[in-house]
């Protein structure tokens, strides 16, 4: 294993910049990496050699003639199959997509590309980013780099699979309702959903509009903070992207790895602990609280009653949300055409098209959403849905009353196994019992690693306000400066 | 269940039908919850950042290739995309 992939981004970029390794020496030790590991991780769905080289080649050219730096050109980063990249096979784990080529870039594709990081290919997903496993990719599910018949979390988990597997030291992922946080908590790194509005959905395949945003994945919080001052800010082609200045992440990451915590108000959130909850998980999550505490930081409980609520108005909300954006599947523009006879009508052709390219949980969802927007039932599921959310909000608003940032376990649970959810949907849905509230309030929260249970990564989930994502930094830097860095055992991958 | 399957333009096997239905209904007792709280006089929130009247430069800007977007389309006749018939035959 080349010592070039053990690097973090900041450190890799460090290296670049002062010409002690060119950009493509770099990008080809992960090229090699993956050459290496990928046939059992399966974490990427697209390798993209030529580009990758290319773009390194052309960092080298630009340090030679002496042109300044972005603070993390050369870094090669793996990007989500969600995000639309020009020239470059885009699925979303989809069969319904096979084979098609973008004519854009999405924003975050672009912002990437003119930073001089060097995207190495596209990583696996489950189907239009619904899942918590990766099982639902109609290109076969990915493995966790810590254990290999473990999954690795999701919808992100081709992207977290890649960073925890040494195949990239960044990487791009999308969280409509945790699909960031946990992947990142189950294989052991960093993983940051902003506020919602702070990075462009431009060029993201939507799922829940209202809920989607993209954000970075890293191994450490410096690493993380720099990717995310790369991806976020406006962006005129996306009416929900806030318009304001980004939140100083990397200054909060550098401050925060100094370790005090002094005056910071931690709120444990009484109502995301407890029964259902892995003892390992709550064990680790306990001395993650009680380390806050050493480093300086007050810790308060706090309670929010709604908070219980979350799952049921997110299971609606996503639902409803898909069942009108996957319209736009409808075998015209693009993607895959079935019973095109020229017998059958475009309807049928549509419905036959569907069924062919949506995989079990799609359909499922289309077909909640579908039922839950219908006449007649609008008021009682969708309608009421939105009216928890503003309570989940109110929650949120009273909790940040009386401390700066929130903590819970990312996760109830470490990665299980693959194969072992996937004819339960409820038993799925349950991954995502605490990343849930921060997804329907719009705000910022982080996990970063915090021990093992059993072996496997446990991971504590840091909230803070709307707009306030450097508070996520800051705390989770801390913490990361008093903890030891999680590395999966190299015999998994040897 | 048919159709609502229906209604999304989706074809539904009748296996996954069978599935589904079991499925559904699980998922959906567990949802309906939501009805336990959320009274009348509670506004619903379908953005969690509130932003109104989203205004941007009313400026020109060149389209996609359109020899670039249909290169994407399952089938292309005349540069246009081809639909499958949408009218029934006597109509």
């Amino acid at each position: 294993m080349s010592d070039l992939i053990g690097l973090t981004a900041a450190e890799t970029a460090e290296k670049v910049a002062s010409g002690e390794v060119s950009a493509v020496e770099v990008a080809q030790a992960h090229l090699d990496r993956i050459a290496a590991v990928d046939g059992k991780l399966n974490a990427f769905l697209h390798v993209d050699t030529d580009g990758a080289l290319e773009a390194a080649k052309a960092v080298d050219a630009h340090r030679a003639s002496g042109d300044q730096l972005g603070p993390l050109a050369g870094v090669p980063l793996a990007m989500k199959d969600v995000v639309v990249t020009k020239g470059l096979p885009t699925t979303s784990g989809s069969k319904i997509l096979q084979g098609w080529i973008p004519p854009y870039d999405a924003t975050i594709s672009k912002r990437v590309k003119d930073a001089g990081i060097v995207m190495l290919g596209k990583t696996n997903m489950d189907e239009f980013a619904m899942g918590s496993s990766t099982e639902n990719s109609a290109y076969g599910p990915t493995a966790n780099p810590w254990d290999l018949s473990k999954i690795p979390g999701g919808s992100s988990g081709g992207s977290s699979a890649a960073v925890a597997g040494f195949e990239a030291p960044l990487s791009i992922g999308t969280d409509t309702g945790g699909s960031i946080r946990q992947p990142a908590a189950v294989t052991g790194i960093v993983g940051h959903k902003p506020t919602y509005g702070a990075v462009s959905r431009y060029g993201l395949i939507a799922f829940s509009s209202s809920l989607d945003q993209a954000g970075p994945f890293g191994r450490t919080v410096l690493d993380a903070a720099l990717l995310h001052e790369v991806i976020a800010g406006h962006d005129r082609c996306d009416s929900t992207s806030i318009p304001q200045p980004v939140a100083p992440v990397v200054a909060a990451a550098r401050e925060g790895a100094r370790g005090d915590l002094s005056g910071v108000r931690v709120g444990v959130v009484r109502e995301l602990q407890g029964e259902g909850y892995q003892a390992g998980v709550l064990a680790s999550f306990e001395a993650a609280v009680a380390k806050l505490r050493e480093l300086g930081a007050q810790v308060v409980e706090v309670s929010c009653p709604h908070f219980e609520y979350a799952l049921p108005a997110y299971y609606l909300i996503a639902p409803s949300e898909c069942s009108s954006n996957l319209a736009r599947f409808d075998s015209v523009r693009y993607g895959m055409r079935v019973g095109d006879d020229g017998v059958n009508s475009l309807e049928e052709v549509m419905s036959l098209t569907r069924e062919a390219g949506f995989g079990p949980e799609v359909k499922r969802r289309i077909i909640i959403g579908t039922y839950a927007l219908s006449s007649g039932y609008y008021d009682a599921y969708y309608g009421q849905a939105q009216k928890v959310r503003t309570l989940i909000v109110r929650d949120f608003t009273a909790a940040f009353d009386q401390a700066d940032v929130l903590v819970s376990p990312t996760s109830p649970f470490v990665a299980f196994g693959l194969g072992e959810r996937v004819d339960d949907p409820m038993a799925m849905y349950i991954n995502d019992l605490c990343t849930l509230p921060a997804s329907l309030a719009g705000t910022p929260a982080i996990s970063v690693p915090c021990g093992l249970s059993d072996g496997l990564p446990v991971g504590l989930q840091i909230m803070a306000p709307a707009l306030a994502d450097d508070r996520c930094y800051r705390v989770a830097a801390a913490f990361e400066a008093a903890t030891d860095r999680l590395v999966p055992p190299a015999e998994v991958l040897a | 269940m048919a159709h609502l399957a229906h209604l999304a333009r989706m074809a539904v096997s009748d296996e996954e039908l069978d599935t589904f239905a079991g499925q559904l209904d699980v998922i959906l007792s567990a949802v309906a919850r939501v009805a336990e709280v959320a009274a009348a006089d509670i506004p619903p929130t379908s953005h969690a950042v509130a932003m109104t009247n989203v205004f941007r430069p009313d400026e020109v800007r060149p389209s996609l290739p359109r020899e670039d977007v249909l290169a994407c389309a399952p089938a292309v006749e005349d540069d246009k995309f081809r639909v499958p018939r949408i009218l029934a035959e006597e109509a």
